[in-house]
């Protein structure tokens, strides 16, 4: 009969296995994004982009501003205008990286600031539910009852044009899609057992939101969000088209295209240049969010 | 199905009225004087009130709101403050021109949509599907206006076959069933249909791929039913999605048309809001928006309605 001591382990430092921690969440988000090729070459591109804005003034061959009237529109391969001219003698090359400034500010910021906005509103509807969140959705369902491109326009038409107008007007295009997703995830993760429990044990309000319900709605509600970055790309962009956003003489491709728009019969491949900004910009922003959607495992 | 609808009409109403404040507050939030447009700087003080008196402006916001409703109701959005013309006319004018194209697009949009949607979806991670995937994202990035404009380069400047603005010979409004009308319709309506193609291939292409995966499809393969036939039940399934998607999808043509009608010069409501915006015509703004916007809330609810009553699995639910 053996004895119940040499049943137990003898030395539990040599018998217990050491406690290997399971790989966590974001490193398996780090190894499925790696093998995305596409987004990470649009990443890449959307960070070029970015560094481009950043430098602008020491990258720009010319000063964006000093037109000749002498030089208008020249061909694409001039010398000393690789890029050609626009409508006033600007060098086109200079002009599209300044652009970079304009138009990545004004298509990333009202999705940042919806993101803001529109997470509050949602996290807190659908934490608080009741009335509160019939109240609160009703209010922006009747935002979201409008197309967006109509609710930009009408918008920054009645505020009138300029660039903090039609970053006003986005940013209100853009929070009632953000707040409903935040509001949908909110409600799920608020009926999870974990956050009953957290209830019962006493936790108030605010820290079952900090410390249960952020960390796991944030993730989804971004992704949601990068993925409207390309749009509102387009919409900033086309605002400044139609003459709502940035005014000239600043260099905006959105405008550029616009101011160019009657250079298409004599250098229609200058005209078109500003657009292939915008288009390679928006179709990075677009891949990265789709990457980025996939590599969390997020279904918005 | 009626309490369904209904309930559906209930909830319709009070995003009608949001939408009505929406429209009426726009107004509102504009800076400076609403009459600033149709008064010459030096007016006198006098003649300002006598203005602000007959346009409505001096009474309360909610007695505005009421008026302006009431009016609405009746068909009359009030008179345009720079053409002195009535608003409703000018935005039904508009309006024909504007459904005409948007409805155009979205056929064409939608058969190709559709077209790569399920090709993409059946062979999925085939290069059929590399290909339409591709497209699809390409289609909901490109920046329309922009390709308005190359489109333009490519068949008007460069190739001389097709007319590159307006909407009829001579700048005619009216659209007429000839060829001639027909082919200024042309490019707005491909450079549109661009965009519900995109989103159109991208849902459908997700849905196919997850009705294939479904426990019923092998079992009709088991029972020996032909691929036509399976093809068939994907279609039934599929349906009720696609449908929705169409009516989104015309909605947002309809009311984003702005952009393409300033770069092809049709005279569409867009148009019309270019106008209204630069010449700061607030009740003819107010009053686009409001048709378009309303547009919309009944487009949501005609897709839903029809929705409910082709697919038995959203009324159980």
């Amino acid at each position: 009969m053996t004895s119940v001591a040499s049943l137990l382990p003898q030395d539990p430092a040599k018998t217990v296995a050491p406690i290997e921690r399971s790989p966590g969440y974001w490193s398996g988000v780090g190894k499925r994004f790696n093998k995305d090729k596409l987004a990470i070459a649009a990443g890449i591109l959307v960070l070029l982009l970015v560094l481009m804005a950043v430098f602008a003034p020491l990258i720009a061959p010319m000063d964006p501003y000093a037109g000749r009237t002498i030089r208008r529109l020249r061909p694409v391969g001039t010398e000393g205008f690789p890029l050609g001219t626009d409508e006033l003698g600007r060098d086109m090359l200079s002009r599209l990286i300044y652009g970079a400034r304009y138009s990545l500010m004004m298509g990333v910021t009202p999705v940042l600031m919806a993101f803001g906005v529109g997470s509050l509103i949602g996290i807190v509807a659908g934490y608080v539910g009741g009335k509160t969140n019939t109240v609160m959705m009703r209010t922006i369902d009747v935002f979201y009852a409008f197309p967006s491109v109509l609710l930009a326009v009408a918008l920054s038409g009645a505020l009138g044009a300029g660039i903090q107008n039609a970053l006003v007007s986005l940013t209100i295009v853009f929070i009632p899609p953000i707040a409903r997703v935040a509001e949908a995830v909110t409600t799920q993760v608020r009926n999870r057992d974990y956050v009953e429990a957290a209830r019962a044990s006493g936790a108030n309000a605010l820290t079952i939101i900090r410390v249960h319900v952020l960390g796991n709605v944030l993730g989804p509600i971004f992704v949601y969000a990068t993925g409207l970055i390309s749009v509102s790309m387009i919409l900033a962009s086309g605002l400044s088209f139609l003459g709502l956003g940035v005014r000239p003489p600043e260099p905006e491709w959105g405008l550029m295209l616009n101011t160019l728009r009657t250079a298409i019969y004599n250098q229609p491949l200058v005209a078109a240049l500003p657009g292939v900004m915008i288009f390679i910009t928006s179709i990075s922003f677009n891949v990265l969010a789709d990457g980025l959607r996939n590599a969390m495992d997020v279904k918005v | 199905m009626l309490v369904y609808l209904g309930k559906r009409l209930v909830y319709t109403i009070p995003i009608v009225i949001g939408v009505s404040v929406v429209c009426f507050g726009l107004v509102h939030i504009a800076p400076g004087d609403p009459l600033v447009s149709v008064l010459p700087p030096d007016a006198s003080e006098e003649l300002k009130q006598q203005m602000m008196r007959a346009y409505g402006f001096d009474r309360p916001y909610y007695e505005q709101f009421f008026l302006w409703c009431v009016r609405a109701l009746q068909g009359d959005l009030g008179t345009s403050i720079a053409t002195g013309r009535s608003v409703s006319s000018e935005v039904f004018r508009a309006v024909k021109n504007t459904l005409l194209l948007s409805f155009v697009a979205t056929l064409i949009g939608f058969f190709f949509g559709l077209l790569f949607g399920f090709v993409a979806g059946y062979f999925r991670n085939s290069p059929i599907d590399k290909i339409a995937s591709i497209l699809s994202v390409i289609g909901v990035s490109v920046p329309h206006y922009w390709l308005g404009m190359v489109l333009v380069i490519i068949f008007s400047v460069q190739l001389n076959w097709l007319p590159p603005t307006g909407a009829g010979p001579g700048g005619s409004a009216d659209w007429q069933p000839d060829w001639a009308h027909f082919r200024h319709l042309i490019l707005p309506a491909v450079t549109m249909s661009v965009i519900p193609m995109g989103i159109v291939a991208r849902t459908i292409r997700a849905l196919v791929a997850d009705i294939l995966s479904q426990d019923f499809v092998p079992a009709l393969r088991a029972k020996g039913l032909s691929e036509l036939g399976i093809f068939g039940h994907v279609v039934k399934n599929a349906a009720p999605t696609a449908l929705a998607v169409m009516g989104l999808q015309l909605g947002y043509l309809l009311g984003g048309s702005i952009l393409i009608e300033t770069v092809f010069s049709w005279p569409g409501t867009g148009f019309l809001l270019n106008a209204a915006i630069f010449q700061r015509d607030l009740p003819l703004l107010q009053g686009t928006i409001l048709v378009l916007a309303l547009f919309f809330v009944l487009l949501n609810l005609i897709v839903d309605v029809i929705q409910t009553a082709i697919d038995p699995r959203i009324q159980r639910s």
